[in-house]
């Protein structure tokens, strides 16, 4: 198939997306309208942390602290000086803090950058520890970012946190960032630089003797997963219009963790269509919290619940389909083109 | 003749194993040189000496007169020498032809973001390096699996794309760790003939371990044999079948059979 072809049926994708977002801001309910903002954001959060561990093989850890990094830069930057002034009750903030401001595309860029940045400081040290180490040294990196959030007061306003942080963060916001972030990583991925991503995953020693300088593209591919970390991190500041520094538990890595590999582990699709998936089905388990009747029993609602089914569904899925949903495969319009050929001679 | 590469003194010790000691040799430029000696002699420890995966404890790699020990691997290679390994250690996921593109990589002048924003001169790169590949993939007779998955392939065709590979990172000098390993009499006959071609359209230095006598006493122009870590002869193929302490440590009768 031709490169033309493939612009104008990526076009029309984006546009019926458009077409398709228009309509439900107008006729969907606002439940339903976060719910779809949830599922761009974490496909987001998704894609970023695959190409980290999906396509170059780091097992990270990290993300919720990369994400709590966006999401203070961000909020930090969209609350008006006036409601800083009131917001931080414990004590006052740093003057630069509260003059700090910027518009919404800025902010949110400001977070991923600064994501980024913290993902190259760790990761010069650790990127050269082996696997095992890496996820453990992460995790660390993720709880210190945690911790400074509780300790920081004059910055982060400790653990209360923020709120009423101004709701820009809309449909149009949220499938924009996403997709420039599959754009950008579907382009690096489908590029040499990222055939030597994956070729680092699947044999570190090999690649560098065929010249690949594998630790400056491990640090690439790590910053520029940070770096959506972070974007996500700030859009979903906005979308809550709350953050906290418990917000940014290990559980928010593990939600992310467990759509990347029900989706599967380099697959970009897989992602996408687990990110969609695992945040509606989250919200669908929502009802097992509530108490459920079953004729005259009457059944508590155990919060936490949801995480319990979900975790036993993850489990199923690495004992019964350990590669995910896709795999390393992706859905192509090479790939449709040859089922809907193979659809008409059957 | 003037010596491309040259390995002077290499000692590796591990530990207590000295596993090469004071290892030399001088390969002029378009030679075949062949490296053998029994199993655990240090051939392999020489090799990863030489392309910097071991810092040697002692002693210098000099390639085209310039010091290159101690550097990293991937510049190693981007100063001009490839290699392939014992065990082929090929992408296994990925297909033939993305094989080789990792190997072009070393070469690639446009960076990675002018690819994302669709900068003409980096789509017209990615263009060359698709052609070369497949060029290369032709050179080893592989055109018609460059869609294949480098872990599907058969034997002798890993082998061949493991060279294919190794000649996309444009070496001067290539390294073969027993390319005859596994292949039939057929195979390693058309392996010699291979080797040859290779070196004379790459302009090719070619340094090989081999255990097939056949291979290498066809092939080499030259001969080091190692037996413990130690040099114990150095010459050409009749020299080296006819020494006397080649034939004790190592060759014994099959040599004589053959020769
Ligand atoms: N990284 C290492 N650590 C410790 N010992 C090593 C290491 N690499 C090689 N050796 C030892 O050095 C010696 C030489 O090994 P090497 O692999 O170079 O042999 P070789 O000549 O390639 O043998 P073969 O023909 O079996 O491939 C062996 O005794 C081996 O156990
Ligand atoms: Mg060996």
């Amino acid at each position: 198939m031709n490169r033309s072809l493939h612009i104008i049926l990526n076009c029309g994708v984006v546009g019926c997306l458009g077409i398709l977002l228009a309509l439900a801001e107008r006729f969907l309910d606002g439940y339903s309208i976060q719910i779809l903002n949830l599922v761009a954001i974490n496909i987001l959060l998704a894609l970023s942390l695959n190409l980290i561990y999906g396509f170059t093989g780091m097992f990270s850890l990290g993300h919720a602290g990369f994400m709590a990094i966006g999401a203070y830069v961000c909020a930090l930057l969209i609350l008006t000086p006036d409601q800083k002034a009131t917001l931080f009750l414990l004590e006052p903030a740093y003057p630069w803090i509260e003059a700090a401001h910027a518009p919404f595309l800025l902010a949110v860029a400001a977070g991923g950058l600064a994501a980024g940045a913290a993902a190259l400081l760790v990761g010069i040290p650790l990127l050269r520890l082996g696997d095992d180490y890496l996820g453990i040294a992460t995790l660390g990196f993720a709880e210190i970012v945690r911790v400074l959030a509780n300790n920081l007061p004059r910055i982060t306003n400790g653990a209360l946190g923020f709120k009423g942080i101004p709701a820009y963060a809309d449909l149009w916001w949220n499938y924009g960032w996403c997709l420039l972030g599959l754009l950008i990583v579907v382009r690096l991925l489908g590029s040499t630089t990222g055939q030597c991503l994956k070729a680092i995953r699947d044999d570190e020693i090999a690649a560098r003797a065929m010249g690949v300088d594998a630790f400056r593209l491990k640090l690439l591919s790590f910053t520029l997963g940070a770096f959506f970390a972070g974007v996500g991190g700030g859009l979903l500041a906005s979308l809550l219009t709350t953050i906290d520094p418990k917000m940014f538990l290990f559980t928010m890595t593990f939600n992310v963790l467990m759509m990347v590999v029900m989706g599967g582990l380099g697959s970009v699709t897989g992602s996408v269509i687990a990110g969609a998936a695992v945040t509606m089905i989250l919200e669908w388990l929502r009802f097992v919290e509530n108490p459920i009747t079953v004729g005259n029993l009457t059944l508590p609602g155990i919060p936490g619940m949801r995480m319990v089914v979900f975790s036993l569904l993850l489990i199923a899925v690495i004992l019964f389909r350990r590669e995910g949903l896709m795999g390393t495969r992706e859905i192509t319009w090479e790939r449709m083109a040859a089922w809907v050929r193979r659809g008409r001679t059957a | 003749m003037k010596a491309l590469v040259e390995a002077r003194d290499l000692t590796m010790r591990f530990g207590g194993l000295v596993a090469v000691s004071e290892f030399s040799l001088a390969i002029p430029k378009g030679a075949i040189v062949g490296l053998i000696g029994p199993n655990g002699a240090g051939k392999t420890t020489c090799f990863n000496m030489i392309t910097g995966f071991y810092r040697p404890t002692s002693g210098q790699v000099v390639l085209d007169g310039q010091d290159i020990t101690g550097l990293p691997p991937h510049l190693v290679c981007r100063a001009g020498i490839a290699r392939t390994f014992q065990n082929i250690r090929l992408f296994g996921n990925a297909t033939a032809l993305e094989n080789v593109l990792v190997g072009m990589y070393v070469r690639q002048k446009t960076s990675w973001w002018q690819s994302v924003v669709f900068w003409p001169a980096a789509l017209r790169e990615q263009e060359t390096q698709r052609t070369r590949a497949m060029e290369l993939l032709a050179a080893v007779g592989l055109t018609d699996m460059a869609a294949e998955k480098a872990s599907s392939l058969p034997y002798g065709a890993q082998r061949r794309l493991e060279i294919a590979r190794a000649l996309a990172t444009g070496p001067r000098f290539l390294l073969l760790d027993e390319p005859a390993a596994g292949m039939n009499p057929q195979e390693s006959q058309e392996l010699m003939a291979f080797i040859r071609r290779i070196r004379d359209d790459f302009d090719l230095t070619i340094l090989l371990i081999e255990h097939d006598m056949k291979v290498v006493m066809g092939v080499c122009e030259h001969i080091a044999v190692l037996d413990y870590g130690v040099t114990i002869a150095e010459g050409s193929p009749a020299a080296i079948q006819a020494n006397p302490k080649v034939i004790e440590a190592y060759l014994g009768e099959e040599a004589l059979a053959h020769a």
